[in-house]
Order: C-alpha cells, then sequence, then structure tokens
C-alpha cells in the first residue's frame, strides 16, 4: 500500500547552543503537492529544510519517506533520495555551459571514457523542453540573467531523478513575468509528481502557486491552511502571532517643490541617455524588469561605475563624483542591492560596519577613531532602528536578514544624507522587519530626506513612492505620479510597450 | 576585538601550541629554559617579528608579500654601501634605506592594487628582481668596515632588554594602534572582508591596499637595517626564505590567508612560536637540513589550522 505522505516528518525538534531552534514540529507533503513553509526570518524554516537535506540532524523526531522511516547520513543521502534543494544563492559554475552544469558530477560519457558533448547536448535539450524552458544547451552561465540562471538550477535538480524539491526564495530576484514562467514550471513539475516545497515571504506568489500552507512560528508549528481557504491578513497573523491592519505606514508630509538633485542625459554601462530629477523628501520608485538597468543607474549616479556621458546637478550646481566618496562626500547614500556581497563587511562588527562611511570625522588626536563617538553612533541607530543585537561588538554575519539590512541602513544614515538611494531595500527579509523598514523610510521622507527606491516587488514601490519612474533596456520609458499609476501602466512601460 | 568563534578557537589553539614547545624543550633541554636564552629567543625574533606586524597588513588585506627577504638583503647592501663607500653618518644612511624599502612596497602596492596584478606574481617578481640587484650592487661580495656605532641597533641593551627586543615590542604596539584604532587600519580588515562593501562605503580601495604593502616594506626595512648592525657586513645573501619565516609566523598566528581576520597579538605568539622552535632545535642540535624539513611542515600545520577553521564557519 502507498503511504499517504511522500514525506512526512514528525514532531522534530532541534536545539542549537542557547537557542531552541525547531519544537515538536510536524511537516508533510504528497507527491504532485506545493506546499509553502511560511514564517517570519528565525522561525525555523532553513532549519527544517535542513534537517531534510540531511545537513543537521534533528535532536528528537523522525523523517518518514514512503511510509517508511529513514535516517539520513548527510546531504549527499538526501540527493540520492531525490530530495533536492535550490538555494536562494545559486549554485552553477558560471564559466561552463547551461548543460555542462545540469550533468555536473553526473557527466555522460562516450565508450571510450570521455566527456560526450552530443549526448549532454541531447539530454539537456530533452530536459529543457520537458520543462518549457527556452535556452540554448551550449550558452555559458555567465551570459544568463538571473532568472534564467535559476530555471538552469531547476532543471540542474531534475536532471537527477528529484522527487522533492525545496525551494528557497527562488522569486527574490525575479520580476513578475518571469515568475509567471517559474510558476508554469512549477506546475509541470506537479504534474510529473514533483513534491514542491516553496520557502518565500511574498503572500501574494504563495497564494497564487500553492496547495497548502505551512505556518511556522519562533520554531514551532502554528498553522497548517489549504491554500483556497487562506487570506493574506489571515497569514500574516499567523506569521507574526498578531494582525497586522495597516501593512505600511503612509507619509504624513508632502514632498517640497525644491528640486534636489538633477540627472541630465547620463550613459554608461546599460544605460542610455536617463534623465530625471529629484525633489527634496521626494520619495521616487524605480520600477523594471530585473536587468532595465535599475541597480546600473543608481551605480553611476554614486560613481560606483564610470559614466561615458551627462551631469548630475544638485541645488543647481554641477556634481563632479568620479568614485563612490564623492557621492558620500555630497550628501549621497547608497544602500547596494545584495548586502552579503556589497552592503556589509561580514567578518566585522555591527559597530565597525554602521561607522564604515564616517570614520574620517570620527578622526581625533594622531588619527585615532574616537570610541566614545563611534559607540554613541552606534547606539543611536540600533536604538532608533529597533536593531536586535546582543551587543554593538556583535559579528554581523551572526544576524538575521533583516537586522543585517537595518545596518546597512544604519550605515547609509550615519553619512546623514540627503539623497538616499536604496536599492532592494527588503530583499529577502521577513514581513515584521519589511513593515518596520518601511516605516523607517517613510520618516526619513518625512525629514525631508530626498529617497530613491529601486524595488523588483512592484507592491513595495507602490506602497512607498510618490512618483514612479519606469525603465526599460537602459532607458527611462515614463514617469508616472503615484494618483495616476496603476499595475498595468507600469508593466506596459517595463515590457517597453508605450 | 573580532571574536568570533572560529578566531578563539585559532587563539587558544596557538597558544596552547606555544605553551607545549616551550613545556617540550624546557624538559629535553637544560639551556632552553634559563634567562639568557630566553632574552636569546626575543633577540632572534625581533627582525621576524618587525616584518610580520607588515605582512599582518599585507594578508588581512587577502595579498600575500614575498619580497620581504629580498627587501631585507637590499637593504642590507644599500645601508652598508652608504654607511661605508657613500661615507654617510649613520642616521641619514638609515633613513634613505628605510625609504628605499618603502618604495619596493610603494611599487608593489601601485602594481597590485592600482594595476591588478595578482600579488603572489607582483611580490615574486620584485623578490627574484631585488635578489639579483643585491648581489649586482655588491658584485656578489660581502661589504665590510660599518661604522661601530652602528652596532648599537642591534647588538646593543637598554638595561638588561637587547634593543631590537624593545624596537619590536614598540612596532607591535603602534601596530595594535594602528589596525584597531585608525580609519586605515580598520579598512585593511574590511578589504580582506569584503572589498565591494568598502569601496561602496567611499573608501579608496587602491590606496588602503597600497598603504598596506608600503608598511610591509618599511618595516621589513628595519627589520634589514637591525639584521645589518647585527652581522655588522652587509650580505646579498641575507634574508633567503625570511619571506617564508614572515609567513608562517603571521598565519600560525591566527590571521586568516582569506584576509580580514586575525589579530596582532596572536601574530606575537605566532613569531615566539616560530622562535622557540628553531631555537630548540639549534639546542638540540639537530642539523639545519631536518631544521628546514620542521619549517615547511610547521607551514603547511598553520595554513592547514586556518583552512579547516574556516571550513567549520561555513
Amino acid at each position: 500500500m502507498m503511504a499517504e505522505f511522500l514525506i512526512e516528518m514528525r514532531q522534530i525538534s532541534k536545539q542549537f547552543p542557547g537557542v531552541r531552534a525547531l519544537r515538536d514540529v510536524d511537516f508533510s507533503i504528497k507527491k504532485g503537492e506545493i506546499v509553502c513553509l511560511l514564517g517570519e526570518n528565525g522561525a525555523g524554516k532553513s532549519t527544517l529544510m535542513k534537517i531534510l537535506t540531511g545537513v543537521y540532524k534533528q535532536d528528537c523526531g523522525s523523517i518518514y519517506y514512503e511510509g517508511e522511516e529513514i535516517h539520513l547520513t548527510g546531504p549527499r543521502d538526501a540527493y540520492e533520495r531525490g530530495i533536492n534543494i535550490i538555494f536562494q544563492e545559486f549554485n552553477l559554475c558560471s564559466n561552463l555551459s547551461a548543460m555542462e552544469n545540469l550533468f555536473l558530477g553526473n557527466e555522460n560519457r562516450t565508450k571510450e571514457g570521455f566527456f560526450s558533448f552530443t549526448q549532454t547536448r541531447k539530454k539537456a535539450k530533452e530536459l529543457f523542453e520537458k520543462l518549457h524552458i527556452d535556452i540554448e544547451p551550449d550558452i555559458k552561465v555567465s551570459q544568463l540573467n538571473v532568472a534564467r540562471q535559476q530555471m538552469v538550477e531547476i532543471a540542474k535538480a531534475l536532471a537527477y531523478d528529484t522527487k522533492v524539491l525545496i525551494m528557497d526564495e527562488p522569486t527574490s530576484a525575479l520580476t513578475s513575468k518571469e515568475i509567471t514562467t517559474l510558476f508554469s514550471i512549477m506546475r509541470t513539475l506537479k504534474e510529473r509528481g514533483v513534491a514542491i516545497i516553496f520557502i518565500s515571504h511574498k503572500l501574494e506568489e504563495v497564494l497564487e502557486v500553492t496547495d497548502r500552507i505551512v505556518v511556522l512560528r519562533d520554531g514551532e508549528n502554528c498553522g497548517n491552511v489549504i491554500t483556497s481557504d487562506a487570506t493574506k491578513n489571515q497569514l500574516v497573523s499567523l506569521m507574526v502571532g498578531r494582525e497586522i491592519h495597516n501593512f505600511f505606514t503612509k507619509r504624513t508630509q508632502a514632498p517640497s517643490d525644491e528640486i534636489l538633485l538633477e540627472v541630465k542625459g547620463i550613459c554608461g554601462n546599460k544605460i542610455k541617455k536617463a534623465s530625471f530629477n529629484i525633489k527634496k523628501g521626494e520619495i521616487v520608485g524605480f520600477a523594471g524588469l530585473v536587468g532595465s538597468g535599475r541597480s546600473a543607474l543608481a551605480r553611476l549616479i554614486i560613481g560606483a561605475e564610470k559614466k561615458s556621458e551627462g551631469t548630475i546637478l544638485m541645488d543647481g550646481k554641477e556634481l563632479i563624483i568620479r568614485h563612490p566618496k564623492d557621492a558620500i562626500a555630497a550628501g549621497i547614500a547608497y544602500l547596494p542591492e545584495d548586502r552579503k556581497n556589497m552592503g556589509l563587511v561580514l567578518p566585522m562588527t555591527v559597530r565597525e560596519n554602521t561607522t564604515m562611511c564616517i570614520h574620517r570625522k570620527l578622526q581625533r588626536l594622531f588619527g585615532l577613531i574616537s570610541n566614545k563617538d563611534e559607540y554613541d553612533i552606534t547606539d543611536h541607530y540600533i536604538d532608533e532602528l529597533k536593531i536586535k543585537v546582543f551587543s554593538r561588538e556583535q559579528i554581523v554575519e551572526t544576524l538575521s536578514g533583516g537586522n543585517q539590512q537595518k545596518i546597512v541602513i544604519a550605515k547609509a544614515l550615519a553619512v546623514t544624507p540627503r539623497l538616499l538611494i536604496l536599492c532592494e531595500p527588503t530583499r529577502g527579509i521577513d514581513v515584521g522587519a519589511k513593515a518596520e523598514v518601511h516605516n523607517i523610510i517613510a520618516t526619513l521622507a518625512d525629514q525631508d530626506i530626498s529617497i530613491i527606491v529601486v524595488s523588483s516587488e512592484l507592491q513595495e514601490i507602490f506602497n512607498l513612492a510618490d512618483r514612479i519612474l519606469v525603465m526599460h533596456e537602459g532607458a527611462i520609458t515614463a514617469d508616472i505620479p503615484i494618483g495616476e499609476a496603476n499595475q498595468e501602466v507600469v508593466m506596459k512601460a517595463a515590457i517597453g510597450a508605450v | 576585538m573580532r571574536a568570533n568563534k572560529s578566531n578563539n578557537i585559532k587563539k587558544y589553539a596557538i597558544l596552547g601550541v606555544l605553551i607545549l614547545l616551550a613545556g617540550f624543550f624546557s624538559i629535553v633541554t637544560d639551556s632552553f629554559l634559563t634567562a639568557s636564552n630566553l632574552m636569546n629567543i626575543s633577540r632572534q625574533v625581533s627582525m621576524l617579528g618587525i616584518s610580520a606586524v607588515g605582512m599582518t597588513c599585507v594578508i588581512l588585506t587577502s595579498g600575500i608579500d614575498l619580497s620581504v627577504g629580498s627587501v631585507m638583503a637590499i637593504v642590507n647592501i644599500i645601508g652598508a654601501k652608504l654607511m661605508t663607500e657613500a661615507g654617510l653618518p649613520i642616521f641619514p644612511a638609515a633613513v634613505i634605506t628605510l625609504i628605499v624599502a618603502a618604495i619596493v612596497g610603494l611599487i608593489n602596492g601601485v602594481m597590485i592594487s592600482y594595476v591588478g596584478v595578482p600579488a603572489f606574481i607582483v611580490t615574486l617578481a620584485t623578490m627574484i628582481s631585488l635578489r639579483g640587484l643585491a648581489y649586482v650592487l655588491c658584485a656578489g661580495m660581502p661589504i665590510w668596515g660599518l661604522p661601530d656605532a652602528f652596532r648599537t641597533l642591534g647588538q646593543g641593551y637598554l638595561g638588561p632588554i637587547p634593543i631590537p627586543v624593545i624596537i619590536m615590542l614598540i612596532v607591535f604596539a603602534i601596530g595594535w594602534v594602528f589596525l584597531n584604532r585608525t580609519k586605515t587600519g580598520r579598512y585593511i580588515y574590511g578589504l580582506g572582508g569584503n572589498k565591494e562593501a568598502v569601496r561602496l562605503a567611499g573608501i579608496r580601495t587602491a590606496r588602503v591596499g597600497t598603504i598596506a604593502y608600503i608598511i610591509s616594506g618599511f618595516l621589513t626595512g628595519l627589520a634589514g637595517l637591525i639584521m645589518l648592525s647585527r652581522i655588522n657586513t652587509g650580505q646579498p645573501k641575507i634574508g633567503t626564505s625570511f619571506e617564508m619565516d614572515v609567513i608562517t609566523a603571521v598565519v600560525l598566528g591566527g590571521v586568516s590567508m582569506r584576509g580580514g581576520s586575525g589579530s596582532i597579538l596572536g601574530v606575537l605568539v605566532g613569531v615566539f612560536i616560530t622562535g622557540i622552535l628553531s631555537n630548540g632545535m639549534i639546542l638540540l642540535n639537530i642539523s639545519e637540513y631536518y631544521q628546514q624539513i620542521a619549517k615547511g611542515l610547521v607551514l603547511l600545520f598553520a595554513v592547514t589550522l586556518d583552512t579547516v577553521a574556516n571550513l567549520r564557519k561555513n
């Protein structure tokens, strides 16, 4: 007799030094089911998945696979049983072709024992076709954009006989169109009987694509709902344990009419003659598909990359920016989209990261950094942004995503900026922290700081911005006041159909 | 400080090694645990220690400086020439020599940080060329006849403590303050931890990287002067494989080869381990050939320890 569930995890507990990560958690999934594992950062989702993939061993509880109890000996064991995970950060060799990545470690060989290109190419084509993915097997992975790299990653998981596919925030780097494609791939997999565990913070997506939602809070089960019966508010309250009626705070003050920054016809890598301006205390949202040039434009403005043409005016006077230090000197702070690789020095402390941009100002006699000033500034931001840390000397690597993001924000605020450029300010952080970050952004704008928000989440832009600029293939294709904006208008401009 | 877990494991492990080694040599030899031998070890490691502070800066940026042994040779020859043939007084001769050493660091730094040539290649090239230059300058012959007063630097005492040891301790103290309390010092850590984040924070990363190599060159120059004073002749072959001793000491001291983590106090421990090891082996009459085998194994051990600690962290 077939067991009802493909995977059943019963009464799983896991203790780490000082923290109880999981307490008697149950989780199960059937063949061909898409189950969302929902919870704030730190709720225990990753720990549970690490147990399922053999990375950690549970302290108590058992795992059943097709009704039989299994004891995973390690990640390899889980993989060989067909339990496969796709991480937020991809594990592809970018210097190899798509097909070589598909069969990495599992190569097709000719009779003589050499790598067989013909066979690999044929198999890769078949695999891509089955998933309705349109990727040339010979293309180098480095030439693919994030969305397509992810598709290669999914195909790679299926090149091996995968029965359970865990997707950890697969949509965080994708645009809405790409997400639609991803969902149709997920549905194809579902039809083929693959069980998919979908981890995401984006409730709209969860409601759209999953069959069932399992909610964790503080390492315990706190909800198991059929998706068709679920509502967004219900899920949010399950996750945070309280009803959030008002997701995002609105502004209390309208932006002024005075223009702070004017960008005139700047060109550079991926950017074609972009011009726009921003007023004091205004929040301008940049929407567009991934690769449309939003973050590239931000990098040109702050001097992280060289612009080939164009000028930037601040208060009507030309600004010469050749290096990020010039931008900071002019009061332009930047929050990069990738906090781990660009925003933080992970092995350094909260204090050292927070004051990274302003060490010059903290110098006292003999160029020594003033301890007291540094402590005061760090404590001020820990307090103001409600950053949860044991001490200011904590290594930022050990903080949760939301708190790390707040440190990057603190670092930018320490500059006391007049213009704040935020790229994906809430990527990969949980709902509660996200609302807090949005509150912070609105408060800053109320203090007359101008803010540029680049985001792939349209909802976020609609919630925050006073005005939306849309980019398509390196050019600004629309400038829409928030009152006139709707999803359709923005999407049209984003795909260049204006 | 940078008190993350893997670092702590490394730190205690290394302190344990120091104590074990000292204990071992105290038992197997009569002469190890005597005041004069301990002073002797301190004096012997002083040059290594001074150079190691510079190497620490370089490795923290995730770089490497292989040229330190050859810098020592070039300093030896140039310093000796200036004091003998050129007849310069000691002080200006020493200053010029230090400037030359710093310039070597500058060249290394510019090639690595501004031009972008891998540090391993740049410093390997300067290591080879400078060694050649040292031989060329003195035509392969030792330089004799240094002024007597110059001996004080390497051979003198202040009270019971040898002057080189005092210099080393001062260098370590300044190194600690520099790395922990100045912005450049902190950027040196940051550069090894995440270069892009540091650059986006408005810091001229190439300049910080270059400064690390200049410090390495300058401090090795200082070590070279002490060496010159101790042997009292200019020797073109001096400092051969010195770079390996310095790197071993720094990595033993817990500085990660990947950059970004490690402490100057750990390096001091690493320096003494290296020193005690070679002193102990000499006391035990172990041949120089075997000593070399041991040194290689210690380097491998140090880097393995670093690698394993990093693996555990991930």
